[in-house]
Parts: structure tokens; C-alpha cells; sequence
């Protein structure tokens, strides 16, 4: 067993240090989200009433996109360096490995974004209580994009178009995760409380954590033969 | 276990040609019969006039989309599970009639909804779950026609279908509480008080009607499926189509 | 009986554009798919008499 989460934390590391060499890949889907957020209300007006309204909403959007923007690239350099049909073929299970891969795409993209939503929440003038709000919303939700989009990246793998693909695979998967997630800091925001979104989100998570290294190992043994 | 041989690509091939014509001309007849009780059995509705009756074929294009998404995730896990060619092309010749009859839903849903309710488009949770349906059709056509490799194809667009299938129901749920909490008292198409008995019996009929062109779609189509990945079987050669 | 004349029919209670559209669109897209599946079956046979012929060409049938 510990041998099997040896190669886990191994693969795990590898894949931040190589993150580290190209921060470039970190950076850009977290400034994507702080632009994106910046564009609407220079869109929409600056009316902090109707700004709050809509807040949630954006930000939950810029992080799916953002989220998806690296999802292509998950397997593709192991599949380009020959690393993947390695990890297909050790002992170690392919789900554990998928998860933990799925970790690192996830501290390198969705926990960033968990750290900038105060900034952004400023933006809109969410307030104290839906900040925090939205912190615990997106710290449970952008797991769940990791997890979906790992799978979609799994089926994607190596074929002509596969970022396009990709998102128009796994964008309507992420409406739940969109609908709660949103729904959580606006259910805030009207002072009814955010516990039952916040129990979806949970139980999204938990089914997902459970569901999603499983398909997308069975995704990447088909890709593979 | 008598179904067992039409896993065999040249019996599937022989089955579905004879099964096609007889499921068209189900579908025509259900079709003739279905309208006649729609529009000249079943009166004008109380508050609707004449515009309800497009009600006899939203309704079913509605049911059949999504019936034909579970038939879809059916044939993907008996492809995955039993590995089974034909499965998967048998999934594959469904999606195109379901995507059609998606979008169908949709566009009669847009021109049933500007007259009752003045807008084109409302965000019941109904119609928004089938454009969510609409995009998983396109995401498993799009994602199957981008692999090269058959037997890879099948597979993950079997995958596709199989997580799909499973997210309807959380994705239907999730627009369901989504929509409630936004609008108040939602709008439905379909609910009614009381339904005239002969207005059911209409989309009853329309809806076995579309199941047997559904069928039929789907044989005609999987048995080009065939030819294309059995081209050099000897069975292909001597086929009368091809060598007369 | 609904209809007391072709014109009240076709009229559908002043909701002609929208019933006829729907109905319409219906059968548009239904032949569209019956003629598509038939291009496709036509074009399937003829590339595969096309590859008998060659194979009979190059002798490699009995």
C-alpha cells in the first residue's frame, strides 16, 4: 500500500517541479481569471447593486474557463515522452496515479483561484460573509472541475482539435458544480445561508473523488492501445 | 441466448435490413393515425386555441431524445462489458436521429413558448436540461468522428455516453432547484390540470411513432457502419448490393 | 370534426407561423436525415464496388 502512494507523491512531485520550470502555465489561466472578472463590469456598468447580483456568477464562469484552459495538456506531455504507457504499466493502480495527477492540476490551477476570490470578490463588493462563502465553494468545486476534466482530457488524448473537444465535452458536465456553486454565494448574498449548496458541493466532491480516477483510467487505456 | 449471433456484424447487417422497412412504415402509420386524433379528434384547448397542438410533437421529440440517450449508454456498457463490435456502432447509428430530435425539441419548444408565454426562449428547467442534452449529443458525435481509430472511437464515446447518462439526472436536478430559486412559480410546458384523455392518446401515439423512426434511423444507418469496417470480409464481397 | 374549411385549418387560429413551423421543421428535419443516411449508403457501396473491381483488376479474386 504505501509503496503505491510513494508513486503517487513521486508522480505528484514531478508533476509541480515541472510546473515550476514553466511557471508560465500557472500563471496564465490565473491572470485569465483576474482579467476575465475585470471585463464584466467595465461591460456591464458600475452599478454595485447589479454587480453583486452577477458577481457570483462571473467568477464561477472565469473559473471553469480557466480551469479548462490547461485541461488538454494533463496527459500530453506523458504521452510525448513515453511516461504514460510506463504509469499504464506499473503495479501501482492507474486510478491512484490519475488522482494524483489530478492533485497537481489542482494545486497548480484551482487552489490559486481559491486564494485570488477575495480579490476579486472586492470587485463586486460581495462582502465578508460571501467571500468566505465563495472561498469554501470554490475550494470544494474546483476539485470537481480537475476531476471531470481529467477524464474529458483522458478521452481527448492526442486527437486533432482536442482543446475544443475538450471544453465542449466537459463544460456541460460542469454545470452542476456551476449551478450550487454560484447558487452558494448568492443564497449568501440574500441572506438565506449557504448549507444545502454547500452539502451538494460536498456530496459532487465525494462521487467525484470516488468516480472520476476510475473513468479516466479506463479513458486512458483505451487512448493507449 | 438466441440474440447472441447478431453480435456477429453479417447477421446484424442481415437483421437490420429487414427490420428498417417494417419500423418505417410503423412510424407512417402511427404518424397518419396520431395526427388524425391531433388535429381532428382533439378540440382546441380552452386557453391555448390551436397552438397547443404543437404539443403532439415537442412532446415526443422531448421523450424520445432522452430515451434514446439511455438506449445509447445501454449499448455503450454492453460494448464495454462484453466487448462487442457491434455495440458500439449500434450506439454510434442512434446518436445522430437523438441530436435531431434534441434540437427538434428545442425549436418546437421556441415556437410553442413565443405564442403562450411571449418569449422564445424561457429557462424552464425542462427546456434548459435539453439544451444541456443537445450539447452531450454533439460532444459524443463531435468526440467519435475525431478518432481515427474505430474500435478507439467506440470505446470512448461509450465512455462519453456512460457519464453522460449518469450526469442527466444531476444536471436535471441541479436546473431544477436552479430554476426554482430564480423564478418562483415556473412555467411548464406540459403540465396541465386535465388533459383531454384524446390529447394523450395523440402524443401517445406520436411518441410511438418517433420510437419506431428512431429504429428504423438507427438499423438503416449501423448497416453502413458494417460495410465500412467489414470492406474486406468475404461476406461484403459477395453481397448482392456489390457484387451483382 | 375541427375544421369547417381547408382555410380554418391551414389558418390554425391565427398560429399558423408557429404550428406550421414546428410541423415544418419536423419534416424538414426528417428528410434531411433520411436523404443524408441514403448519400451515405449509396457512397459506402460504391467505394466498396469500386475496391472489388480494383481487387478483380489485380487478380486477387477467386
Amino acid at each position: 500500500m504505501s509503496a503505491h502512494l510513494q508513486a503517487c507523491a513521486a508522480l505528484l512531485r514531478r508533476d509541480l517541479r515541472g510546473a515550476a520550470r514553466r511557471p508560465g502555465d500557472v500563471a496564465t489561466p490565473l491572470f485569465f481569471f483576474v482579467v476575465v472578472s475585470a471585463l464584466f463590469p467595465l461591460a456591464i456598468g458600475p452599478e454595485l447593486g447589479t454587480l453583486r447580483l452577477i458577481g457570483p456568477g462571473i467568477v464561477w464562469v472565469g473559473a471553469l474557463l480557466s480551469s479548462i484552459l490547461a485541461m488538454h495538456r494533463l496527459f500530453a506531455a506523458d504521452l510525448a515522452d513515453g511516461s504514460l504507457e510506463q504509469l499504464a504499466l506499473s503495479p501501482t493502480p492507474l486510478g491512484l496515479l490519475v488522482a494524483a495527477k489530478v492533485l497537481a492540476h489542482w494545486l497548480l490551477s484551482g487552489a490559486p483561484l481559491v486564494l485570488v476570490a477575495p480579490l476579486i470578490a472586492v470587485q463586486f463588493d460581495l462582502g465578508f460573509d460571501s467571500t468566505l462563502v465563495l472561498m469554501l465553494v470554490l475550494l470544494l468545486g474546483t476539485p470537481v472541475l480537475s476531476l471531470i476534466g481529467a477524464v474529458g482530457a483522458a478521452l481527448t488524448l492526442g486527437l486533432r482539435g482536442a482543446e475544443l473537444l475538450l471544453c465542449l465535452l466537459v463544460l456541460p458536465l460542469y454545470i452542476p458544480v456551476l449551478v450550487f456553486g454560484a447558487g452558494a454565494v448568492q443564497a449568501q448574498l440574500g441572506g438565506l445561508g449557504a448549507h444545502a449548496h454547500v452539502s451538494v458541493l460536498l456530496a459532487l466532491l465525494s462521487a467525484a473523488a470516488f468516480l472520476c480516477p476510475w473513468a479516466g483510467s479506463a479513458a486512458l487505456r483505451i487512448a493507449l492501445e | 441466448m438466441f440474440w447472441l449471433q447478431y453480435a456477429a456484424p453479417h447477421r446484424l447487417y442481415a437483421l437490420a435490413g429487414r427490420i428498417y422497412p417494417l419500423a418505417f412504415v410503423l412510424a407512417i402509420v402511427l404518424t397518419l393515425v396520431g395526427l388524425y386524433l391531433g388535429f381532428w379528434v382533439a378540440p382546441a384547448d380552452f386557453q391555448q386555441g390551436q397552438a397547443y397542438r404543437i404539443i403532439f410533437i415537442h412532446v415526443p421529440a422531448s421523450w424520445m431524445s432522452m430515451v434514446i440517450y439511455v438506449a445509447m449508454a445501454f449499448w455503450a456498457w454492453l460494448g464495454l462489458a462484453f466487448k462487442t463490435r457491434v455495440s458500439g456502432m449500434m450506439t454510434q447509428a442512434l446518436a445522430p436521429t437523438g441530436a435531431l430530435f434534441c434540437f427538434l425539441s428545442l425549436w418546437t419548444g421556441a415556437l410553442w413558448g413565443k405564442p403562450m408565454w411571449g418569449a422564445w426562449w424561457v429557462w424552464d428547467a425542462r427546456l434548459t436540461s435539453e439544451l444541456i442534452l443537445l450539447f452531450l449529443y454533439l460532444g459524443y458525435i463531435a468526440l467519435t468522428r475525431a478518432i481515427d481509430d474505430p474500435r478507439r472511437a467506440d470505446r470512448a464515446g461509450a465512455v462519453v455516453a456512460l457519464v453522460g447518462v449518469v450526469n442527466v439526472p444531476i444536471i436535471y436536478f441541479s436546473v431544477k432547484w436552479w430554476n426554482t430559486l430564480h423564478q418562483g412559480a415556473s412555467v411548464s410546458l406540459t403540465k396541465s390540470p386535465s388533459m383531454a384523455a384524446v390529447m394523450l392518446w395523440a402524443m401517445l401515439v406520436m411518441t410511438l411513432a418517433f420510437w419506431a423512426y428512431a429504429l428504423g434511423m438507427a438499423f438503416y444507418r449501423v448497416r453502413q457502419t458494417i460495410l465500412e469496417r467489414e470492406h474486406d470480409a468475404v461476406w461484403v464481397g459477395e453481397l448482392k448490393e456489390i457484387a451483382p | 370534426m375541427n375544421w369547417n374549411s381547408w382555410d380554418e385549418f391551414w389558418d390554425m387560429g391565427g398560429y399558423a407561423f408557429f404550428v406550421w413551423g414546428s410541423y415544418g421543421a419536423v419534416a424538414v428535419g426528417m428528410a434531411l436525415e433520411l436523404w443524408l443516411a441514403r448519400h451515405q449508403r449509396k457512397a459506402v457501396l460504391s467505394a466498396l464496388r469500386l475496391g472489388r473491381e480494383e481487387a478483380a483488376l489485380a487478380g486477387e479474386l477467386p
